[in-house]
């Protein structure tokens, strides 16, 4: 049996291809204008990875902000169902999945089956969202991409006392006035954004196992906050990005198979 | 140097009729808020002089400077002031107040003074927050909700408009008026978010104004759901710089049903003016008990 999950960001276009049990394609493609067009691209490049032709495949689930446009899409799967079923195939003790993308943070409890028990999404407001990380780097003229590994070097916890991004960009220039060391600074604000999402996470109570995924899984130094915060061990798959899509091609895989543990919608 | 949008001037100012060495009591009040401070002397309860600038990086400065600010090129050095109250998120740290009150009492006493005693509610638009307070006939307040912690409906998030627009931030209210119909307010609650969603509407083709429009469109109804939750009694005003803002006022009026109440006063000072007045009473009472 040959299914395949397809992912629709806002950026990114993931498409993963299962077959009898086992990942065995996996491509990213940026979604440009048109993003039928790269979305069909994308899965075109992943069948010749696979060496399989679109009639082997049995059925697609799509997920992501663009599922509804999705292209061949049998099914599709909510975000959040896709992000809960992937955690499951990869970690089956996951318990807890926290997704911290660049304007959303969600969490969200699962069951051993990798069905969503019970979730809570952060969209209003940007303090808890990777944005916050983007705004802050520049507030401390540090290429974001450092700012990470930049927290890990401090071993002083200072605290911020605003919430809100914006507000936080003039705290830190009065911390960086203040002579606050760059470090100290950027552990603070991952220790921010870790609070928040931890306080959303625990409105709908976190068990073990954790696993964080989304684009903030990519961050040493909010990783690293977030077990501080949660006094938990944090796990982060390999290749966090390409769980959701492996969970609609998982989706798919358990619709066939008539296991039907996750809800897609035809 | 590139421009500052977001810059609003900065200024001071004296009344030359007064003779302040007449006065039986100068009283002086100095509210360093996060974004702005101003200071405010009286002299026998009649405004005298105040000045209004962005606060520093440290608030003791600040307070220092929007005092001598106030007093420049009048006849007053610090010394001759009476009696200090010290108010506003650094309120603490005004060196050469005698006290420190509160910005929400400030406020509804400077409102009561500005407007007049019929005012029962007052909404408060500063830089990082936004306050609605109930008063009473005197000014002394008798409920209040706050929003301290999100920049949405505060002028710091309208600052932050003005540069992405690169619109003088003394220009938006009227400039967001000059729109045929007015659009769906920018449905990002978050600051952040909405410049992105302000972004996204100029690359479709808005033009500035009409962005502006649903800018300050959604700060109103972001405002008129705190005033709401509190409830409106009349009469009504604003206090703090988005009062100056007539693309929020208006649409927050037209929001409510009601008109706000105007002054000739600076809607900035309410709060400087308002711990003068506390300054006033204070030194009266210590004189009384001397």
């Amino acid at each position: 049996m040959i299914t395949a999950g397809m992912d629709l960001g806002a950026k990114l276009i993931k498409v993963v291809i299962v077959s009898d049990g086992k990942v065995i394609a996996r491509v990213k493609k940026t979604s440009g204008f048109e993003q039928d067009v790269s979305a069909s691209e994308a899965m075109k490049e992943a069948l010749e990875q696979a060496g399989v032709t679109a009639d082997e495949v049995d059925r697609i689930v799509a997920t992501g902000a663009g599922r509804n446009f999705a292209p061949f899409a049998h099914d599709r799967l909510t975000e959040v169902g896709a992000a809960a079923r992937g955690a499951i195939a990869r970690l089956p003790e996951a318990r807890t999945v926290i997704d911290v993308g660049a304007e959303e943070g969600r969490a969200i409890l699962i069951t051993p089956e990798g069905r969503v028990k019970d979730f809570a999404v952060n969209e209003k407001c940007a303090a808890g969202a990777g944005t916050f990380t983007e705004a802050m780097a520049r507030a401390l003229e540090v290429p974001l991409e450092e700012l990470g590994a930049l927290s890990l070097t401090s071993d002083k916890a200072v605290p911020m006392n605003a919430q809100c991004v914006v507000f936080a960009e003039s705290e830190v220039v009065s911390l960086l006035h203040a002579r606050t060391s760059k470090r100290d600074i950027a552990r603070a604000v991952h220790d921010a954004i870790a609070s928040r999402i931890v306080s959303m996470a625990r409105r709908v109570s976190i068990k073990p196992e954790v696993v964080l995924i989304g684009g903030m899984a990519f961050n040493v130094g909010f990783v690293e906050s977030l077990k501080r915060t949660l006094e938990m061990e944090v796990h982060i798959p390999e290749e966090p990005d390409y769980v959701p899509a492996e969970g609609a091609a998982w989706a798919a895989y358990d619709k066939v198979a008539g296991k039907a543990a996750v809800d897609v919608q035809e | 140097m590139t421009q500052e949008y977001w810059r609003w001037k900065e200024y001071n100012w004296h009344d030359e009729k007064i003779d302040p060495r007449a006065g039986k009591s100068i009283s002086a009040g100095c509210d360093v808020g996060s974004v702005s401070s101003q200071a405010a002397i009286m002299v026998d309860g009649q405004l005298y002089a105040y000045s209004n600038m962005r606060t520093g990086s440290d608030s003791p400065n600040s307070a220092m400077d929007a005092m001598n600010w106030a007093l420049e090129d009048t006849v007053l050095k610090i010394e001759d002031l009476h009696y200090v109250v010290g108010t506003g998120y650094g309120r603490v740290n005004v060196p050469f107040a005698h006290r420190a009150i509160t910005e929400i009492a400030c406020h509804a006493r400077g409102a009561n003074f500005m407007y007049g005693s019929s005012v029962r509610t007052i909404l408060d638009m500063g830089g990082q927050d936004c306050k609605a307070i109930r008063c009473d006939d005197r000014g002394k307040v008798t409920n209040f909700l706050m929003n301290d912690k999100c920049a949405a409906g505060t002028g710091r998030g309208m600052e932050v408009f003005a540069d992405l627009l690169q619109i003088s931030i003394e220009d938006v209210g009227e400039m967001s008026f000059q729109v045929d119909k007015e659009p769906e307010p920018v449905s990002s609650t978050c600051v952040v978010f909405a410049k992105s969603e302000a972004a996204g509407l100029l690359r479709s083709g808005w033009p500035k104004n009409l962005v502006l429009a649903a800018y300050c469109s959604a700060m109103s109804h972001r405002v008129f759901t705190l005033l709401e939750r509190l409830g409106v009694e009349k009469e009504f005003a604003i206090t703090g710089g988005i009062a100056k803002n007539v693309g929020v006022v208006h649409r927050l009026e037209d929001e409510l049903g009601m008109k706000s109440l105007k002054s000739d006063y600076d809607t900035q000072i309410a709060g400087a003016l308002g711990a003068a007045l506390f300054a006033k009473a204070l030194y009266e009472k210590q004189q009384a008990g001397k």
